[in-house]
């Protein structure tokens, strides 16, 4: 029989659905309790819209599977991060056409340091490789997307920024 | 499986795909909810509703300028950022409504005026309609993104566990949204003559509104351990301000206040004009409809 954890794995996200809920590091915990399963997830930004999606799509999974009883649960802290995202995920993002996110650790305590030059990380294309591409906006179409263009292939793409 | 019409196929077992904010609409399911040991929760509450007020109304504000902005680009990141404050004033409210025993839409859509307790700075009229500017819209995301972001910084150490849990996620986004106006600031600021002389006359706008950020309210001094005390942030968010006025050659306004009325402001419930209208356009629908839903 397929474990509910197997399940809850294989459940994609709603806005990058080449990735599933497990590689976006957004699943942080399947349980079951008094016959009940217990699913944990965490949201990518405060607002991101597709938390009640992911929800909805995991008792959906779970009840089509065989689960009599589904509870979804949500998890603040500790905070997501792009960190999260699997290397299984990050090559299946590159695929996509979509940059992956570079690993930033964790967050310092005390200010937030300003940043008035936009950190100058190489970012390679997700069509041709070269690293020579820019940002053309910090806000795309989706919370967690920046968009940029490539300067060698001319192309524009979307890059997971780090969070 | 059969279906009497096309819509029960559509839907198969489980309608709660249909919309967002059905299905899995409690904010702070499976939360660490407990109160902290000997805190009055009716101030909690009250701060809470602070906090998530800034953030509602400012959120209604930056989605104003939605089809509106200079460019396509800045409609998306306007949208993304008023999302993201939208995101924190949702689970504020939620966390002040367990107290008060209100969901966060009915303190969202039908509490009055003088029940709000969002700093004048969050309400005022700043465009993209008459009299309003994207350079005053900046200097105001601006102001406010570098408070709130100092803000949440030591907010991340509150004895109350959902207050540090929403901190410590909107302090990566409250980053991205200093980092996002200052960038204008500085390509506005020292860009043209033009585009010098709107951003400086935004920051006229909104600088007598600054001041209010860092006044102690009595209820942020009796939550000791839970609020931060905002009067502890001026000279951290005077640093950021005064670094990127100056890569933007602009200067500061001379320190100008607001009048109160009878010595209340925002955090008392007592706004300035601009509140009854934005207020009629934000709760009209569910006033009208109650009981609506997405």
């Amino acid at each position: 029989m397929t474990t509910a954890l197997e399940v809850a794995s294989a459940v994609r996200d709603p806005e990058l659905p080449v990735l599933t809920l497990a590689d976006l590091g957004v699943l942080r915990d399947v349980s079951e309790e008094d016959g009940r399963v217990v699913v944990t997830i965490t949201p990518t930004y405060s607002g991101c819209p597709a938390i009640d999606e992911m929800g909805a799509d995991l008792r959906r999974s779970l009840l089509a599977a065989g689960f009599s009883e589904v509870e979804v649960r949500l998890s603040l802290s500790p905070a997501w991060t792009t960190d999260w995202i699997s290397a299984e995920g990050r090559s299946k993002l590159a695929a996509a056409g979509i940059a992956p996110p570079a690993r930033i650790g964790p967050v310092a305590a005390g200010p937030v340091p300003l940043n008035l030059v936009p950190p100058s990380r190489q970012v390679a294309c997700p069509q041709c490789g070269s690293p020579n591409t820019s940002e053309i906006s910090r806000f795309g179409s989706t919370a967690c997307k920046a968009l940029r263009r490539c300067h060698a292939c001319a192309e524009p793409f979307e890059h997971v920024k780090e969070i | 499986m059969s279906f009497d019409n096309a819509y029960e196929s559509l839907l198969g077992h489980d309608d709660s795909h249909w919309a967002f904010g059905t299905g899995f609409s409690e904010a702070l399911a499976g939360v660490n909810r407990e109160f902290p040991a000997g805190v009055d929760t009716a101030d909690l509450a009250a701060y809470c509703l602070m906090l998530g007020d800034d953030a509602l109304i400012f959120s209604q504000r930056l989605s104003e300028w939605c089809s509106r902005a200079p460019e396509l680009e800045e409609d998306i990141a306007l949208a993304n950022i008023a999302l993201d404050l939208l995101g924190q004033a949702r689970l504020l409210l939620s966390r002040a409504g367990e107290v008060l025993g209100k969901s966060e839409d009915e303190l969202a859509y039908l509490r009055d005026e003088r029940e709000f307790r969002n700093v004048h700075l969050a309400e005022i009229d700043c465009g993209p309609g008459p009299g309003g500017d994207f350079g005053t819209t900046i200097a105001r995301l601006l102001v406010f993104s570098s408070w709130r972001l100092a803000l949440f910084s030591r907010l991340r150490g509150s004895a109350d566990p959902v207050l540090a849990a929403v901190a410590e996620k909107g302090l990566k986004e409250l980053a991205y949204h200093r980092d996002h106006a200052a960038q204008w600031t500085v390509r506005l600021g020292d860009g043209t003559e033009e585009s010098h002389r709107r951003m400086q006359a935004g920051l006229e706008r909104v600088w007598p509104f600054v001041d209010e950020l860092f006044a102690t309210h009595a209820v942020e001094a009796r939550l000791t351990g839970v609020a931060v005390d905002p009067a502890s942030l001026r000279s951290e968010v005077d640093g950021v301000l005064d670094a990127v006025l100056s890569a933007a050659k602009l200067s500061r306004p001379a320190d100008t206040r607001a009048a109160r009325v009878a010595g209340m402001a925002g955090r008392d419930g007592v706004h300035t004009e601009a509140m009854g209208y934005l207020l009629a356009e934000m709760q009209h629908l569910h006033r009208s409809l109650p009981g609506a839903v997405w």
